[in-house]
């Protein structure tokens, strides 16, 4: 029993001791259920997004690869392209430097960058915040480009429609299974670099079989934004998700 | 390292039940993290000692609880454990590998005072 407070006593007055003592004596601490996910709160923020893009009929992608895998060339690619016929907004996640918002910006398309500092992934509590200045409900495509990461951003929902992984020819086609977490969590893969297939022994068929083993319903893009091969099929994935998106709120 | 904002998740959740429950320290935090979840437990234990500095969780112990990767199979019904992301089913090889358990990130309960 403790002299100080009594405490091991059973009954009312030893709930109500408040400890300021300091006591070297064990007395059982209570058990409390918590049942509650890490990423509880991520998700809760992440649903909010998704309800307020819906509300906006906004098609939202989070495009996600290893560092220098094209994500930013990609996008370029694609506004300058379809600029013309639909409003894009972009959101850039770097650790620093606003390098690809500058690029982005270059199109001509609204770009917020983030800088994530020590972050190695956006979460959605910065796409909340980061999404303020941009006129949603006149935005028909919002892509948010995460920070170059093939692990971290995988588990962190922001509110997207759907993750889309890019892998560039260069990086070998193991990557799939290497970071399953990523493909797992994606929609869409997209091979990327086309161009440089003769200097390489990428086999993009394994590449491919690869994904599907951690991820069967993944749908699987090839091109090169060098030569623009294939740009077309993804273009028409962007249209075909876009009128999806918007029928589903009819 | 996610790790570290998954730590200061699990700190900020542990320390918001304490103090509903009228908590003065956290003696312990027993967390599932299951084995296909992507965090690495010794990379939660690290993070753990610079996130719970100066909170009702310093000293704690962290309890991590490892849930083994499990599936069953949606073509041939099998079922086994899984040490890996994967739809393969390990019996009949059909890409029909649906995982039930290994992706736990979940703080279970707490030990208070
Ligand atoms: N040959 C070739 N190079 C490409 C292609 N796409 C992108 N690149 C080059 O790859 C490099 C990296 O491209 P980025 O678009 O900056 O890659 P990123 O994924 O945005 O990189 P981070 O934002 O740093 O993660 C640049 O030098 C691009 O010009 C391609 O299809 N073929
Ligand atoms: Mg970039
Ligand atoms: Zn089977």
């Amino acid at each position: 029993m403790c002299i100080n407070c009594g405490c091991a006593g059973t009954g009312a007055a030893s709930a109500l001791h408040v400890h300021e003592h300091a006591h070297d004596h064990d007395h059982a601490p209570r058990a409390v259920r918590v049942e509650e996910d890490l990423l509880a709160k991520n998700d809760r923020l992440a649903a909010g997004n998704r309800t307020r893009f819906t509300r906006a009929g906004l098609f939202v992608l989070n495009l996600v690869s290893s560092p220098g895998s094209g994500k930013t060339t990609l996008l370029e690619r694609t506004l300058r392209d379809l600029g013309p016929q639909l409003r894009f907004a972009v959101l850039e996640g770097d650790q620093q430097t606003s390098f690809d918002a500058d690029r982005i910006a270059a199109t001509g398309v609204p770009v917020r960058q983030i800088n994530t500092g020590a972050g190695c992934h956006l979460d959605a509590h910065m796409v909340a915040h980061g999404v303020e200045a941009f006129d949603l409900p006149a935005t028909d495509i919002l892509m948010i480009e995460n920070v170059g990461n093939l692990v971290c951003p995988a588990g962190f929902d922001l509110g997207e429609d759907h993750k889309v992984a890019l892998l560039s020819v260069t990086e070998g086609e193991d990557k799939p299974l290497k970071y399953p977490q990523m493909f797992e969590a994606a929609s869409l893969m997209i091979i990327n670099k086309l161009d440089l297939l003769p200097y390489l022994d990428f086999d993009v068929e394994r590449c491919k079989d690869f994904a599907r083993r951690v991820n069967p319903r993944i749908a699987i893009l090839e091109l090169s934004c060098r030569s623009g091969a294939g740009l077309a099929a993804w273009y028409d994935w962007l249209a075909a998700g876009l009128a999806q998106k918007r029928a589903a709120r009819e | 390292m996610h790790e570290l904002s998954l730590t200061q998740s699990l700190v900020a959740i542990a320390e918001d039940h304490a103090r509903r429950a009228g908590a003065t320290v956290i003696r312990s935090i027993t967390v599932e993290v299951g084995e296909l979840s992507g965090a690495v437990p010794e990379a939660l234990e690290f993070a753990f000692d610079v996130c719970s500095k100066g909170t009702l969780a310093e000293g704690a112990a962290l309890i991590l609880r490892r849930v083994p990767g499990h599936g069953r199979c949606g073509l041939c019904a099998a079922e086994a454990e899984c040490g890996e992301l994967t739809a393969v089913c390990p019996a009949c090889g059909a890409l029909a590998f649906e995982l039930d358990a290994g992706r736990e990130l979940r703080v279970m309960e707490l030990e208070i005072d």
